[in-house]
């Protein structure tokens, strides 16, 4: 009988031991596919400044990371690339306004392959017929193909290019279709066209008539909010605004 | 509903397409490795298995790498014919012929090796040529294994997701098939949307499955 004791004992420490890493602060953050390689550098840095911090990451399109967040995954911080993905998450009530900030900006480009001898001087250019296929991102869940879209919006060339469009999944395979010149251009952040300067070129940076600011917000739901509150913060030291502009982020500026 | 019904054909289009390649495909090599005797028989039956273990998305990764523009064969078939696979709705055939064909030609060769050597003979000392042998005695005797196969492999390819998504894209009409189209839909939030798709996606699979009692003799539909 005592035998049967310990063991109930024990199998109920083992237990309990499983379910430690989820009680002892390991915080997830979800952010963009722009955000990828800043925030891999970002939580290493958090790491080394806070050494009992755990940081997992999370990266997709904005879009799709609010659906998981929307369907209860465990998400502490959420690091949208575009204002409207970040009011759908205020609309749902995932996130609370006063728990919300702007930390970044970053600008819209259109690049082709490296060896491309398209000649591409104006978003009007993308109609000539040497250009027969242009990838952005979905515009239901890509910010950076909704920014696309507005750009091309614009001078109303959206409905003449559609023909032409290859919707991605997130801006990273944009990316990478026009690094393997599977396409013949490509709307991508600025950012990640600095990662492929040996397989890409920029033509022309993209003309918004709205800056491209991302924000980063606290979830409601997370048991984690100080230290959800206190990545956050970190996000506005120098130390991580200096990880931002090493690839190529903007500063928030006025 | 259009949508839909847009996703449902292109599926059924290229889940299709890519069946009947297997079909042909499948009891040809099925039959050749059932039959003939060589070094290395078994590590080509493995090899040529590999497509169904192996994740979708390395499997997508290949033929990308193969089938893109930048490799020898998707060169030389723009040069040569201006054709580029990538995105269109033959890549999406290709990838799901690749990644069903282990589920026929598999079958297929079980059934082959199960028909009685002997009826085979006496199709020989009656006369009848080879051709006939295998048109008239061993395929409808190994018909039923295949069958089994076939539809596995219908319903494979209905359902492929990985491949297709990274060499056909997503391009509604073309490329857009149910499966994709479901993911899209979720990762949109568009619930209804995605609603609809399953149930017809889950409305085909049942009807396949009807169709697959009623069409195979003997033993499955009189059970």
């Amino acid at each position: 009988m005592l035998y049967r004791r310990s063991t109930r004992f024990l199998m109920a420490a083992v237990l309990a031991l499983a379910f430690l890493p989820a009680l002892a602060g390991e915080l997830t953050v979800s952010a963009a596919s722009s955000l990828t390689q800043a925030f891999r550098d970002m939580a290493q840095a958090y790491q080394t400044r806070y050494p009992e911090a755990r940081v997992a990451l999370n990266f997709g399109a904005s879009g799709a990371l609010l659906q998981q967040i929307a369907r209860g995954a465990p998400v502490d911080v959420f690091a949208a690339a575009d204002q409207e993905t970040m009011d759908q998450a205020e609309a749902q009530g995932l996130v609370l306004a006063g728990e919300r900030r702007d930390f970044v900006r970053n600008t819209l480009v259109l690049i082709t392959a490296a060896d491309s001898t398209l000649a591409l001087r104006r978003l009007e250019d993308l109609g000539q017929a040497t250009v027969t296929r242009i990838a952005l991102g979905n515009p239901d869940s890509v910010p950076a193909g909704r920014y696309a879209r507005r750009a091309l919006e614009a001078p109303r060339l959206w409905p003449v290019l559609q023909a032409k469009v290859i919707t991605t999944q997130n801006v990273r395979q944009s990316l990478d279709y026009v690094a393997r010149g599977e396409v013949d251009a490509g709307f991508v952040y600025g950012t990640d066209a600095a990662l492929m300067k040996d397989k890409v070129k920029v033509v022309l940076e993209v003309p918004l008539d709205i800056a491209i600011r991302y924000p980063v917000a606290k979830i409601t739901a997370s048991p984690r909010g100080e230290e959800a509150r206190r990545f956050m913060a970190y996000l506005a030291s120098p130390a991580a605004l200096a990880i931002l502009a090493h690839h190529g982020f903007g500063k928030l500026g006025p | 509903m259009d949508p839909t019904w847009t996703a449902l054909l292109l599926s059924l289009k290229v889940a299709g397409f890519a069946t009947a390649i297997n079909l042909v495909l499948g009891i040809a090599v099925g039959f050749a490795l059932a039959r003939l005797r060589f070094p290395g028989r078994d590590l080509l039956d493995t090899l040529l298995t590999l497509p169904m273990v192996m994740p979708p998305t390395v499997l997508g990764y290949y033929l990308l790498v193969l089938m893109g523009r930048r490799s020898w064969l998707g060169a030389w078939l723009h040069d040569s014919f201006g054709i580029n696979l990538i995105f269109t709705w033959q890549a999406a055939v290709i990838a799901a012929a690749i990644v069903a064909f282990p589920l026929v030609f598999k079958p297929a060769r079980a059934a082959f090796e199960a028909v009685d050597g002997q009826l085979e003979q006496a199709g020989r000392v009656l006369g009848i040529s080879e051709a006939g042998i295998f048109f008239r005695i061993t395929l409808p005797l190994a018909w039923r294994g295949i069958l089994a196969g076939v539809l596995l492999a219908f319903a494979r390819a209905l359902g492929e997701f990985g491949a297709t998504l990274m060499v056909a894209g997503s391009i509604p009409g073309k490329t857009q098939t149910l499966s994709i189209a479901v993911y899209e839909a979720v990762q949109a939030g568009q619930d209804d949307v995605a609603n609809t798709l399953v149930l017809a996606t889950s409305a085909v699979c049942i009807a396949v499955l009807l169709a697959a009692g009623r069409l195979a003799p003997g033993r499955i539909a009189n059970r």
